[in-house]
């Protein structure tokens, strides 16, 4: 469980979240919507501590504040929107980094890291591209590298900034079906991802919460939560919502 | 290892290529060699079989008896050897504190000449024989180097990034490019303005290794260890560091602490290194990206192969230093300029795609 109380981000003057209070349940698929500038990434940013925030944040119970930095890092995961990829290195000594969190500051990687980076290798699917460099991969087979050095983390909450941006459509489907079959892996997965298009948000996530100017303004189902007024009220767009038996579809339409 | 061996099949082989062993003897027969050659050059002839056999005669229980007589041996021991080994410990130091910049500062640019690091430590030495009331061997000398070298590297990196809005890579050198100039300008103002001392500075600054002593050793050779340990110790995260600020901290690393670290240690050695031997330019570039272009760009290869690598580098530069126009000498920032400044133009071609 995920409790965020009151929680304000601000830079200089300016808030990017507002007094924002919200539970996220264990092994669920939260994604956070709203337009450019509603505060997405800085809950994301704030649930890993790379922003100064106030109010609380507590995850299993406890206040995230009075961990340490390493134990934050075995607790959660960030995948950020442009993570850097050092071209060099190859996929197995990228994936490796993720183990930082479990080896004292001057050590290196014991066995049993080597083994957590391997079937992290093997969950998203890179085994043949252990020893490529990442300056060799396609935008595609990036993110995957990306995503196996978070879940090396082994850190039972994942947060995911714009998972999909830079991908073509049947790759967008191909990371983010992967990332749901992630849950269901032997220790529950808490997914929070920030997400642009809102019908792979609403195909993939359990539950939607729509921010504008830092605040909450819809939370629920996809279905309670896209549609085409609350959209075209919040994103200024005008969109055509269809809901059928398979999901919720927002489709903009011209003016 | 049976039961293993199931699992290997089902399991990729995860490693990080850290230095392998030809790579690790390779560089260490490098700096063997190297030292060889040092002690063996020079206008006195001495063979290298009685080089090592006199190297061989001071271990103990191997019972090696030197066949050198007096003269020859107080030539090797008291001229070249104090002079090789200062310039391996200078230019290993020069050559890891350039490599633990980069990783610090992300930019394959930095380096300690043109960080500005190495003008700081030399406007501070300048100073502190200036006064007068140290010579130039004074164990203050260093001390006051330190003091140079940390302000020219807060200067240099405060300036870079409020210059550099993205933190290019060129903003930051430009920023020591900035800060070397004023530097150097203060440092000639200091030894105009007491011209007694000046033959002193003007000795130090041109230094290279012809004065060395054991003395110089002595001096600069613990920084050069303690130094050298704590970034060797950073090896591995200066490959977490490389993934950015907010990723290296979102698993689980003080960036703040991190970097304080590594560039007060890199800073320290340099300071210590420019203290004994003066200002030497480019060995910080040329060793770390020479590593990076043959064995790996993993941090843990580039740090401790550079410390070994820089080491046999400057006493090979400073063996041409000394031979080149002999009798007289070269001073040895000229050889590694010589070398380094193509070599840095290379690497700035490059250097988009090394980010």
């Amino acid at each position: 469980m995920i409790e965020l109380e009151a929680v304000t981000v601000s830079y200089g003057d300016s808030p990017a979240v507002r007094a924002l209070s919200a539970a996220f349940e264990p092994a669920s698929w939260v994604a956070l919507i709203g337009p450019n500038g509603a505060g997405k990434t800085s809950i994301l940013r704030a649930l890993c501590r790379l922003v100064a925030y106030s109010g609380r944040i507590r995850i299993a119970g406890r206040d995230i504040r009075g961990m340490r930095r390493r134990e934050l890092a075995r607790t959660v995961a960030l995948v950020p929107q442009i993570p850097e990829t050092p071209p060099a290195l190859t996929v197995a000594e990228y994936v490796l980094l993720g183990r930082t969190p479990y080896l004292g500051t001057f050590s290196n990687e014991t066995k049993d890291d080597r083994a957590a980076a391997a079937r992290a290798l093997v969950r998203l699917d890179l085994l043949q591209l252990s020893d490529r460099r990442l300056s060799s991969l396609s935008g595609g087979e990036l993110q995957r590298a990306v995503l196996a050095r978070a879940i090396a983390q082994e850190a039972p909450v994942l947060l995911l900034d714009e998972p999909t941006s830079a991908l073509d459509l049947g790759r967008q489907q191909n990371v983010l079906s992967l990332i749901d079959s992630l849950r269901s892996g032997s220790a529950p997965l808490t997914v929070v991802s920030t997400m642009h298009d809102l019908t792979l948000a609403g195909q993939y996530a359990e539950r939607l919460i729509l921010l504008d100017r830092g605040a909450v303004v819809a939370d629920g189902t996809p279905a309670e939560v896209l549609s085409a007024s609350t959209v075209s009220a919040y994103y200024g767009a005008d969109v055509r919502v269809i809901n059928d038996e398979d999901g919720v579809f927002v489709l903009p339409v011209r003016r | 290892m049976s039961a293993g061996s199931a699992r290997a099949r089902s399991l990729p082989r995860v490693e990080a290529r850290g230095i392998s062993v030809s790579w690790g003897a390779g560089a260490a027969a490098f700096l063997v060699v190297s030292l060889l050659v040092g002690l063996a050059v020079g206008p006195v002839h001495i063979g290298m079989g009685s080089i090592a056999a006199a190297a061989l005669s001071h271990a103990p229980f191997l019972h090696v008896h030197s066949s050198l007589d007096s003269v020859d041996r107080a030539v090797l021991w008291q001229l070249r050897a104090p002079r090789v080994v200062l310039a391996a410990l200078v230019g290993g130091m020069l050559a890891i504190a350039g490599s633990a910049y980069q990783g610090a500062f992300r930019n394959p640019l930095a380096d300690p000449y043109l960080l500005g690091v190495a003008a700081g430590a030399g406007l501070g030495a300048t100073i502190a024989i200036a006064d007068g009331s140290a010579g130039t061997k004074s164990a203050l000398v260093p001390v006051a180097a330190f003091a140079g070298a940390s302000v020219a590297v807060v200067l240099t990196y405060v300036l870079g990034s409020s210059a550099g809005a993205g933190r290019t890579t060129g903003a930051l050198v430009l920023a020591g490019v900035t800060v070397t100039s004023f530097m150097t300008a203060v440092q000639t103002f200091v030894q105009q303005e007491h011209t007694n001392s000046l033959r002193d500075v003007f000795t130090w600054l041109l230094g290279g290794f012809s004065t060395a002593t054991w003395h110089d050793v002595l001096i600069a050779g613990p920084y050069v260890v303690v130094s050298s340990a704590v970034l060797i110790l950073h090896r591995r995260l200066l490959d977490v560091l490389n993934l950015g600020d907010d990723e290296a901290a979102s698993l689980g690393v003080d960036v703040a602490r991190t970097r304080l670290t590594i560039v007060a240690a890199a800073t320290v050695g340099t300071a210590a290194a420019v203290s004994v031997s003066g200002l030497i330019g480019f060995v910080g570039i040329i060793v770390p990206h020479a590593v990076r272009l043959l064995v790996s760009t993993s941090y843990r290869a580039v740090v401790p192969l550079s410390l070994v690598a820089g080491g046999g580098f400057v006493v090979l530069a400073d063996v041409l230093a000394r031979t080149v126009l002999s009798p007289s000498e070269l001073p040895i920032g000229v050889v590694t300029a010589f070398f380094g400044a193509p070599f840095f133009a290379v690497v700035l071609r490059t250097s988009r795609s090394m980010r």
